[in-house]
């Protein structure tokens, strides 16, 4: 055999052993949590409250605010960051400000999330008086979360070819109507997908709420929707702590004696919620695809 | 002269940063006519017909200096609305760039934007666009589906279908045929020579054959200069600059 082609076949060797090598420790680190973690998963789990000292707690309330503090902060985030990545994407040329507005997203995306924490808990909670509360939170996520969210929507509008943008102006439309009706609509299944994988980042975040959600979960009242009192679930003012905070706070303070059960449940848990995540951004993605270019 | 020009650009200059690459175009384009515009790759015809409905606006760094009439409007003058003029001044590409929807969905595209609603006036607009566009027949029974999935063929004529379903007076064509195979281009030559009762064409082409065959009008350039323009008959018969001659005798391009 030549040279080149038993270095191909070393080369090969190694890359498929590579791949396989992170399969690996992806799919152990899967059945570990999850083996260790489902069996104390039940319906009483996922929907009691939590205890401070005995053991039989649940996670319905961490379960509720991370679900409810995801949401929040999407709605603040998607706005802001398809805005941006438009602007990036389509009107800017590339200039000073458009490389500015990148170092700035690259220097942000590169922050710790506990130090992006820490500005959070500065910032909302101390100056802007808010406190430990689910809206501290969801701004905090929302600085954390806009990096990567503005790169993932400018990379899908970059992907969609330059002819499908002069087809559009020169069928007469508008820039803003080329778009709004030619270019996102093609590139809606890119950007779909890349805010359900940041949905999920979002949603085993710890560290950036510690300090600003909050790290206790106050009872609250399902039945009650009057979001201006402390009970309801729907208020923004009250603190809540997250279930990927309630992981941290049991393992390193916690008094309960179940310890164990509780992290291993409340891990399994947010493990298969971020699999959700991930498995319904390839679906939704490849079906509003489907749906859109009229094949089936 | 009977013919009135549809179309009529007077000392065009076009810069690339500091780069000339018009250098004083002025032509006339005649009403229901095809003008052919044929040169060595690089010559600035492209570019050129880019200016006709000002696609070069888009390129940063593009300076333009003379003026462009259509239907007696300068529409280099400032308060010219560009997307108003694409409207009257369509244009196909090079390559086929449907939308990636239905064939329907592409045809009635400009349609829909500006409001059009009824079911009917759509449905009419598209049997009459594709019929038009000589794909009728192919697409007729498969209007809903996607229209990445047809031929480039097809394809190309699905985007002069849209193109003509917004009504145009003038339609720009950038060799719209050079990505396609014989028997697709033969059947774009043939819709052309139909369209032209109802359109002013001006179609960029490298294939000279082509220009011989569809044209009424040939200009040839070269570095950025209008070398001659005339009957396309005189020019590949009878041409008056020696450039034109090597060109059309295969000498040089």
């Amino acid at each position: 055999m030549s040279k080149p082609k038993i270095i191909d076949k070393i080369a090969t060797v190694i890359i498929y052993a590579m791949a396989g090598f992170i399969v690996l420790i992806l799919a152990g680190l899967l059945f570990y949590i999850l083996g260790q973690g489902l069996q104390y998963v039940n319906w009483h789990f996922l929907t009691s409250r939590a205890e401070s000292f005995s053991a039989g707690g649940g996670i319905g309330i961490q379960l509720f605010n991370s679900i409810f503090l995801l949401v929040l902060s999407m709605i603040i985030s998607i706005p802001i960051a398809t805005g941006t990545a438009i602007y990036l994407s389509e009107y800017s040329s590339n200039g000073r400000v458009a490389n500015f507005i990148r170092t700035a997203i690259e220097i942000l995306s590169s922050l710790p999330s506990i130090v992006v924490g820490l500005f959070g808990f500065l910032i909302f909670v101390i100056n802007f008086d808010i406190g430990f509360s689910i809206l501290s939170g969801a701004l905090t996520l929302t600085v954390f979360n806009l990096p990567l969210l503005i790169r993932s929507i400018e990379d899908s509008l970059n992907s969609i070819s330059s002819s499908q943008r002069e087809a559009g102006l020169a069928l007469g439309l508008s820039k803003f109507e080329t778009v709004t009706h030619v270019i996102i609509p093609e590139a809606l299944p890119a950007i779909i997908t890349g805010l359900i994988l940041s949905a999920g980042r979002v949603f085993g975040e710890a560290a950036a709420l510690i300090y600003t959600a909050g790290q206790s979960a106050p009872p609250v009242d399902f039945t009650n929707f009057n979001p201006m009192s402390i009970t309801s679930p729907l208020n923004l003012m009250r603190p809540a702590e997250t279930l990927a905070v309630h992981i941290w706070k049991v393992n390193s303070e916690g008094l309960i004696p179940d310890v164990v059960a509780v992290s291993a449940g409340a891990s399994a848990v947010l493990i298969l919620a971020v699999l959700i995540f991930n498995l319904l951004a390839r679906f939704i993605g490849n079906r509003i695809y489907s749906k859109m270019t009229g094949d089936k | 002269m009977t013919k009135k020009a549809a179309l009529s650009a007077s000392d065009v200059h076009l810069f690339y940063g500091q780069k000339e690459a018009l250098k004083g175009i002025t032509l006339d384009c005649y009403e229901n006519e095809i003008t052919a515009l044929i040169g060595p790759s690089g010559c600035g015809k492209s570019t050129f017909l880019r200016t006709l409905n000002r696609m070069n606006d888009l390129i940063p760094g593009v300076t333009i200096t003379g003026n462009v009439k259509v239907n007696e409007q300068n529409i280099y003058a400032p308060n010219t609305d560009t997307v108003e003029l694409r409207k009257k001044v369509g244009m196909v590409f090079q390559q086929p760039n449907p939308f990636p929807f239905s064939i329907y969905e592409n045809v009635v595209f400009g349609l829909r934007l500006a409001g059009i609603k009824d079911r009917a006036v759509l449905d009419q607009a598209v049997e009459k666009s594709l019929k038009a566009a000589a794909v009728w027949d192919d697409v007729k029974d498969k209007l809903n589906e996607s229209a990445l999935a047809l031929s480039g063929g097809q394809q190309q004529r699905v985007c002069i279908a849209r193109v003509l379903a917004v009504k145009p007076d003038i339609i720009l064509m950038d060799e719209p045929t050079s990505a396609l195979d014989p028997v697709s281009s033969a059947k774009i030559e043939n819709m052309m020579m139909e369209l032209k009762q109802d359109y002013t064409i001006v179609t960029v082409t490298h294939n000279m054959q082509q220009a011989s065959r569809i044209s009424d009008r040939t200009a040839f350039f070269l570095n950025g200069e209008l070398i001659e323009v005339d009957k396309t008959k005189n020019i590949f018969l009878d041409p008056k600059n020696q450039q034109t001659e090597d060109y059309i005798s295969g000498k040089f391009g």
